[in-house]
């Protein structure tokens, strides 16, 4: 194997050090290209998000040099990077790959998006023909690993941010959110933020109450909104099924008998209060009426402090299902590469026979046909015994491909005779691996 | 043979009771995945059972109080069949299950069944009475669970607790299940009800309405119609619903036993 994956993320690198690596996505393409006509790399694939910058390479010789790279395109100096840049081999690029699409490396972890950026990444290398072969197989091995990931473990199925909890325990009050009325009361960012969360999710009518008006309007443009004054707020509200508070007052605004209120004109349909005001804008009291709910910002956080919980420990398990395709991958590559290693291994001694046997065929001539058939056989005889034991262990190797260290000896022996070489030019010479034609083609 | 159907019927129903048990306590929800399928089945061999029971009394009715159970215990589940296909929840279940299992349990495994010797019940409008009667209770004992899972759903996140929010369905959705079934199950009461009084009046004249099944039942159906109209007009939900459901229910108990003080009732001579 000859991956090999350089990186920065969020945990190794400064924003300001990853800017400088990040490629946007109109350049993507030609960066893409560039660097799978680096010398030495056959295939190559760019991830950039704004959480990671990777370079994921299958080279010849398995020790790719993306130093030059770097420099040309990105214009950075490896004293710039030295300390932040990660750089993995092999198996440890290929659990690199697997951990990233299961979304085990991200910042949130067990979040969706970075699958579909993969994926991204994925179809701009493969459009240009930058992946074809064996950095297919790995790529879409990763994106099944992913898949095993999301559906046997929990990791991505409950909410780890303020607005997304708002909203799940709005599905679990109202069952659907289509159709209802949601109500801001004060501007800011964070409800503004779980507003167009629950407006995502089929939330139809948004009513703003605020006492700046002009801040009011703004927000109501951005909603489609309606602006209703402030001090009509107790006349409207009870219109709303979610009421989103974030005002800066220091007494309660909505207080027990607004609620009762409420509550009566409601004819008891369940009402949400979202308070994400320090100090809170909903009294206690209200909380406690039949059919009121009052979620403030300790609860709400409290609520996504348990699922992040919950989701590390679903990490670990997944960490345990990427494992294991890690080395079904690497089992199932060294299955692929025993069989030509067996074939050329055999070319290569048959190869030495006959030049030995050429160089001394003048002092042969005197012997009898017999004579030189027994001499044929005899080499070929020593030939088959010595190639006996390494081609039975290849034969293992490749029976046994779950074992990690069949891998190993398919190195190990290709190193011992020198094979690398023979190997590719014997593959490129027949064609014979379809994934090799293709590379023809597109190259 | 019925009672062979029946009791496997049974066996399959018993998985319905260990889910109601263990449903609210556990963390990994392994048995809701076999409930359904399991349930299904026992609805299948319980129906194979009502048919044949029917087919070797020659006529839809009632022959003994086992019947009446096995029969009561299927409308529940062809009630809670309806409700999966609509909501894909079995969490009605949680309360639906163990009165199907007790109920299955009396008609399969009770002995000597107290037979109806009445020629009364052989009248046909007979059965059609006593199968409005028992979709009425079907629909009250929804309604029922429907208030029970509101309240544990509405107390859950009230408290903020990760349990009820992970595990029942929508509070709306249990809502709709209670008000849906109160609402189809009031005609199905009403002209049981109905059917009941005129053949009485027919049998026993005037006297009738001292009965006490007569006078319980009234008295449920009067707290079903204050149910009704007290959650269509005003909204009630929650706690004040499960307290008016109660009732009901308490009364449609209590005329479901009534059968040995009333002398209209009393089939068995």
């Amino acid at each position: 194997m000859t991956f090999a994956l350089w990186g920065v993320n969020h945990n190794s690198a400064p924003i300001e050090l990853r800017e400088r690596f990040a490629i946007p996505a109109h350049s993507l393409g030609a960066a893409t290209q560039e660097l799978a006509l680096q010398p030495e790399i056959e295939e190559a694939m760019i991830l950039s998000t704004c959480n990671r910058v990777e370079f994921l390479v299958r080279s010849r010789n398995g020790r790719a040099d993306l130093h030059g790279f770097l420099q040309q395109h990105l214009q950075l100096n490896p004293a710039e990077y030295d300390g932040c840049l990660y750089r993995h081999h092999d198996r440890e690029a290929i659990r690199h790959l697997f951990r990233v699409a299961s979304s085990l490396d991200s910042m949130v972890v067990g979040e969706p998006q970075i699958l579909g950026q993969v994926k991204e990444a994925y179809a701009t290398a493969r459009a240009i023909g930058a992946v074809h072969s064996e950095l297919d197989a790995l790529v879409t091995s990763a994106f099944a690993a992913a898949k095993r990931v999301r559906t046997e473990t929990a990791i991505g199925s409950s909410a780890v941010s303020v607005a997304s909890v708002a909203v799940e325990l709005a599905k679990k009050i109202f069952g659907s959110l289509e159709g209802k009325c949601v109500c801001l009361v004060g501007a800011g960012k964070m409800s503004e933020l779980a507003a167009r969360h629950l407006v995502e999710n089929g939330a139809a009518r948004i009513l703003v109450a605020n006492r700046t008006p002009a801040n009011a309007e703004a927000l109501a443009d951005a909603f489609g909104a309606e602006v209703i004054g402030f001090d009509e707020l107790y006349t409207h509200a009870d219109r709303a099924d979610i009421v989103i508070s974030s005002t800066g007052s220091q007494q309660p605004i909505f207080r027990r008998e607004h609620g009762e209120a409420f509550m009566a004109r409601r004819k008891n349909r369940p009402m949400f209060f979202i308070d994400i005001a320090v100090p809170r804008d909903v009294d206690v009291s209200v909380g406690k009426l039949d059919g009121v709910f009052v979620y403030d910002i300790d609860d709400l956080q409290s609520v996504v402090a348990t699922h992040v919980a919950d989701r590390h420990r679903e990490a670990e398990r997944a960490e345990g299902i990427v494992n294991a395709e890690v080395e079904k991958f690497i089992a199932r590559q060294s299955r692929h590469e025993a069989v030509p290693t067996i074939v050329s291994l055999q070319e290569h001694l048959e190869g030495i026979r006959l030049a030995e046997f050429d160089r001394v065929r003048g002092k042969l001539s005197a012997l009898t046909p017999e004579q030189q058939g027994a001499v044929d056989a005899l080499t070929r005889g020593i030939i088959n015994k010595v190639l006996h034991t390494p081609i039975s262990t290849l034969k293992t190797a490749a029976q046994n491909s779950d074992d990690p260290g069949s891998s190993a000896a398919i190195e190990l022996i290709k190193r011992i005779f020198n094979l690398e070489k023979a190997g590719v030019t014997n593959l490129e010479k027949e064609g014979a691996e379809p994934p090799k034609s293709k590379s023809a083609k597109t190259s | 043979m019925p009672v062979v159907w029946l009791r496997v019927a049974l066996a399959f129903y018993s998985v319905g009771l260990i889910y109601s048990v263990v449903v609210l306590g556990r963390r990994t929800n392994w048995i809701t995945r076999f409930t359904a399928p399991a349930m299904q089945l026992g609805m299948i061999f319980h129906f194979v059972s009502l048919a044949e029971t029917f087919h070797s009394q020659g006529r839809i009715g009632i022959s003994s109080v086992h019947d009446l159970e096995s029969l009561l215990a299927f409308m529940l589940m062809f009630g809670f069949a309806l409700v999966f296909v609509r909501y894909r929840t079995v969490t009605p279940g949680i309360l639906i299950f163990p009165a199907v299992f007790l109920l299955t349990f009396a008609a399969a495994v009770g002995k000597n069944p107290i037979a109806f010797s009445s020629p009364t019940l052989r009248k046909p409008w007979i059965a059609v009475h006593i199968t409005l009667i028992l979709a009425g209770y079907a629909a009250l004992l929804f309604s029922l669970a429907a208030c029970v899972l509101y309240l544990l759903q509405e107390r859950g996140l009230k408290a903020k607790s990760r349990l009820a929010i992970s595990r029942l369905p929508a509070l709306d959705v249990i809502d709709q299940i209670g008000y849906r079934s109160l609402l189809l199950g009031f005609p199905f009461m009403t002209f049981g009800l109905l059917t009941g009084v005129v053949l009485a009046q027919a049998e026993y004249g005037p006297a009738f309405i001292a009965d006490p099944k007569i006078l319980l039942s009234l008295l449920m159906w009067v707290v079903y119609i204050v149910l009704l109209y007290t959650r269509w007009s005003a909204g009630w939900r929650g706690r004040r619903a499960a307290l008016l459901a109660s009732a009901a229910f308490v009364a449609a108990i209590a005329a479901w036993t009534a059968n040995n003080f009333s002398s209209i009732h009393r089939f068995m001579r």
